[in-house]
């Protein structure tokens, strides 16, 4: 049935925003956890921390904040009827968000390979306070992990409509839905990065 | 119904990304030194300010009409209840 | 044209024909509000009847000690089932998804929800979570015997299909953010002409606040139950001792989305009874503000009191103490709330049809769940009667009597609007008499079951609990029976009634001003509202 609804652009952004609530509410329950338990094991999240690498944690961290860049700038462009410039900067954000995994998949099999994996022989001998600091750092950054990837495959499906010209200057509110979500991934990273990788 | 938009130019976005870049080395070089229980507020309090710069700036929450403000106000404040009031059961276990 | 004369156009089938398209796919498929309202409605309504069914055989089991027809397995499982088919797949998408998707945008001018395929999404999703649970049932370990609350450690340890029921519970959550986004959207972005903050409809008033907390509590449940499964599937140990967690913390976020949750459940309700009270008392309403504010006082106040489901499990004694404070504070806007009502009867006109008596004992009945919330809710009492029956009872009456009685009030009330055909008055008073009888026998006897000392989840007890258990199952026959009556009566008569055509009940809120069955995008023309929504004679209803 074809609603002559009028494009509520104001409503489309509400509603966006209102799912980015739910995702806040989500991963706050991840940071609830940690908050608890490093108020338990103070010493053991800081000698675990310490062997997660913060130097990849530091590059992923710069490679989010440009790919925001780019998407914030896609968005620009896109109401600037610059098309062709939202398209590449978009394939910036995709392509930073490929790199972001990247890291990331290496980081998870040096820890992998080194036995730290939840519920590994290892982290079940060691000390307690350990393998919970572990067990939320893969559920978050999985968790995140998934964003990512998700938000990517967004943004190519909303690329490819600023490529046809669906989305363009009049009705861009798509593409500030696609980058809104992306922030958002950036923004849960942002408090990601200093509470697993710097806490040390 | 037409509504304004408010387009933000290159510019101001390419400085809050260095802004951004800067408070990250801030971060990363604050937690290098011997802080005590205060490290973690610290990077908390860069991590806040980051976060804040994104939600003004690139989700343009700055020029967004009061409304979706007070929301998100509303939503923080949830967060910040449910972490704060399962204290009352941590802190005094 | 003023709505008097909207309301008599005769509409030819109204949205019921409106398509061109027939068969189920003009339905599953279908954007209209209306169409997904009812699909919801059919669905949350078969899945109650399961319940009720469930429900019955648990009472058959406890009507004497010992093993009367399951042993002692069967009934973990049965009353896991129970709860998990009542909460997660009737209660909580129940009111929004039917009755908020068949009236909200009616009553606020709008032709449709803000965003109409993410409507037809969430009941997707519903029904894709709902195939879940089912299927969880009858696959893996057998059916999850946790209790619905999949408490750990023993549902990360028990054999049974925990993962899968889990998961089909976590993709429900899913659709309801979703109606809890795009009701809110509505009811910001849609409301008509004139239509101002103050003449938003009192049910409107509180599937907004629902859907608040459908927006801010639900994520938490979410992440609780990828939690649930990590610890079964990849042994993450965040809740296990043995590892370094802590299994109490999964009961602050359990409750953290699942106490909001009561109110996702009873608001709505509270909101259907504020619409059926004045109309059925021929007064505008008591208190209009306090009660809408109310309604956001409630699913604030809400969100603070999860505690008071911990007071035994361990918590510390401050917490106990704060959340045990806290939980008062609820009591304030509800009983704001009751007042409103009653003072709306005072010197009304009341006529007693069928919508208004279920609407008058849902007062009664959450009344008394309501109060007996209090005894459970102050710790030195809840610790006599923690986990007993006198809990059973008393969240049956606030659930049952409360919202159970409220969706039946909202069912004789519109539905007759959206068939043009309506059920016997008679067999419904008839019916309603029958449920209140057994509702009360039934749970009235539990509370004083419990205040005995007789455990729930347990499926035998000492012989000295027999008689009252004996008296409480004769209770639940008695409600089965006049559940029956009002089915067959209220679906009868919807398909086969009486013509039911313009505004009989005289309420003023939009819904009554639009033909019946209400036209495909609700509004002949669009409408300008002037008056607010008890106001009758700014209606021009004699």
């Amino acid at each position: 049935m074809s609603h002559p609804m009028h494009k509520d652009y104001t409503g489309a952004k509400l509603g966006m925003w209102l799912f980015l609530f739910t995702e806040l509410l989500l991963f706050s329950g991840l940071f609830l956890l940690y908050a608890v338990y490093l108020r338990r094991y103070p010493h053991e999240f800081t000698t675990a921390g310490k062997q997660l690498n913060w130097v990849l944690g530091s590059a992923n961290t710069v490679i989010l904040l440009t790919s925001s860049l780019f998407a914030a700038m896609a968005v620009t462009a896109a109401q600037r009827s610059e098309a062709r410039r939202a398209v590449g900067l978009i394939g910036g954000t995709i392509l930073c968000a490929t790199g972001f995994m990247i890291i990331k998949y290496f980081e998870w099999s040096a820890k992998i390979g080194h036995g730290i994996y939840p519920g590994s022989e290892h982290l079940k001998a060691g000390a307690p306070g350990e393998s919970v600091f572990f067990g939320l750092y893969y559920m978050t950054t999985g968790i995140h992990g998934l964003h990512v990837l998700i938000g990517g495959g967004l943004l190519a499906w909303i690329a490819a409509k600023v490529k046809g010209g669906s989305v363009n200057a009049e009705h861009f509110v798509l593409l500030e839905n696609g980058a809104l979500y992306w922030h958002l991934v950036d923004l849960i990273w942002i408090f990601i990065f200093p509470l697993y990788y710097l806490i040390l | 119904m037409r509504e304004q938009h408010h387009i933000i130019s290159y510019r101001t976005l390419t400085l809050v990304w260095i802004a951004l870049l800067v408070l990250t080395v801030v971060t990363v070089l604050v937690t290098r030194f011997d802080l005590g229980g205060y490290r973690v507020l610290v990077a908390l309090a860069v991590a806040s300010l980051k976060a804040g710069l994104v939600i003004a700036v690139f989700m343009h929450m700055k020029h967004e009409g009061r409304l979706l403000r007070a929301l998100l106000f509303v939503a923080l404040v949830a967060i910040a209840v449910n972490i704060g009031f399962t204290f009352f059961d941590v802190l005094y276990r | 044209m003023n709505q008097v004369e909207q309301a008599d156009i005769p509409a030819a089938g109204g949205f019921w024909n409106d398509t061109g398209k027939r068969g189920i796919t003009a339905w599953i498929f279908s954007t209209d509000h209306k169409r997904i309202g009812l699909l919801y409605l059919y669905s949350v309504f078969g899945f109650f009847l399961v319940g009720a069914v469930l429900g019955l055989l648990l009472r058959i089991e406890l009507m004497a000690p010992g093993r009367t027809i399951m042993n002692a397995q069967t009934y973990n499982a049965l009353f896991t089932v129970h709860g998990v088919v009542m909460i997660f797949l009737f209660i909580i998408p129940g009111f929004q998804g039917s009755f908020g998707n068949l009236v909200m945008p009616i009553q606020i001018g709008a032709r449709d929800v803000s965003f109409p395929r993410l409507n037809l999404l969430s009941w997707w999703l519903f029904i894709i979570g709902a195939v879940i649970i089912v299927v969880a049932l009858f696959t893996g370990g057998g059916p999850p015997d946790t209790g619905w609350t999949f408490y750990v450690p023993f549902s990360s340890r028990t054999g049974t299909n925990v993962s899968l029921a889990v998961f089909g519970v976590f993709v429900i959550g899913f659709s309801s953010i979703l109606t809890g986004l795009n009701f809110v959207t509505t009811i910001h972005r849609l409301r008509a002409e004139g239509m101002s903050w103050s003449r938003v409809p009192l049910f409107t008033w509180s599937l907004y606040a629902t859907a608040w907390v459908q927006i801010l509590a639900t994520p938490i449940l979410a992440i609780t139950l990828v939690l649930v499964m990590a610890e079964r599937l990849l042994g993450t140990g965040l809740f296990d001792p043995g590892q370094g967690g802590d299994p109490i913390m999964y009961q602050h976020l359990f409750w953290i989305y699942s106490h909001p949750a009561v109110y996702i459940m009873i608001l709505p309700a509270m909101g259907v009874i504020s619409d059926i009270v004045p109309v059925f008392s021929r007064k505008p309403i008591f208190g209009y503000k306090m009660i809408a504010f109310s309604s956001l006082a409630i699913a604030a106040a809400g969100s603070i009191v999860w505690g008071h489901h911990m007071f035994t499990s361990g918590m510390s004694d401050t917490a106990v103490l704060v959340f045990s404070f806290l939980t008062f504070i609820v009591a304030i806007p509800s009983a704001i709330k009751v007042f409103n009502w009653v003072s709306t009867l005072y010197k009304g006109s009341i006529s007693l049809e069928a919508p208004m008596l279920f609407a008058l004992s849902f007062i009664l009945l959450f009344s008394i769940g309501g109060l007996s919330g209090l005894i459970l809710g102050a710790a030195a009492t809840d610790i006599h009667v923690h986990d007993t029956h006198f809990v059973v009872g008393h969240f049956h009456y606030v659930m049952f009597g409360g919202a159970g009685f409220a969706f039946f009030a909202a069912m004789h009330y519109w539905l007759p609007k959206f068939y043009g055909r309506r059920y016997a008055e008679k067999p419904a008073v008839i019916a309603w008499a029958l449920m209140f009888t057994g509702f009360n026998i039934l749970y009235f006897t539990m509370q004083v079951l419990g205040m005995r000392g007789m455990p729930r989840r347990y499926y035998d007890y000492l012989p000295e609990f027999a008689p009252l258990n004996l008296v409480a199952t004769i209770g639940s026959w008695i409600l089965a029976a006049g559940l029956v009556l009002m089915v067959i009566n209220l679906f009868r008569g919807l398909f086969k009634g009486a013509e039911f055509s313009g505004n009989p009940w005289g309420g003023a809120t939009l819904e009554w001003s639009v033909p019946t069955p209400p036209p495909s995008e609700n509004f002949l023309q669009e409408p300008v509202v002037t008056h607010g929504p008890y106001d009758y004679r700014g209606a021009g209803i004699p």
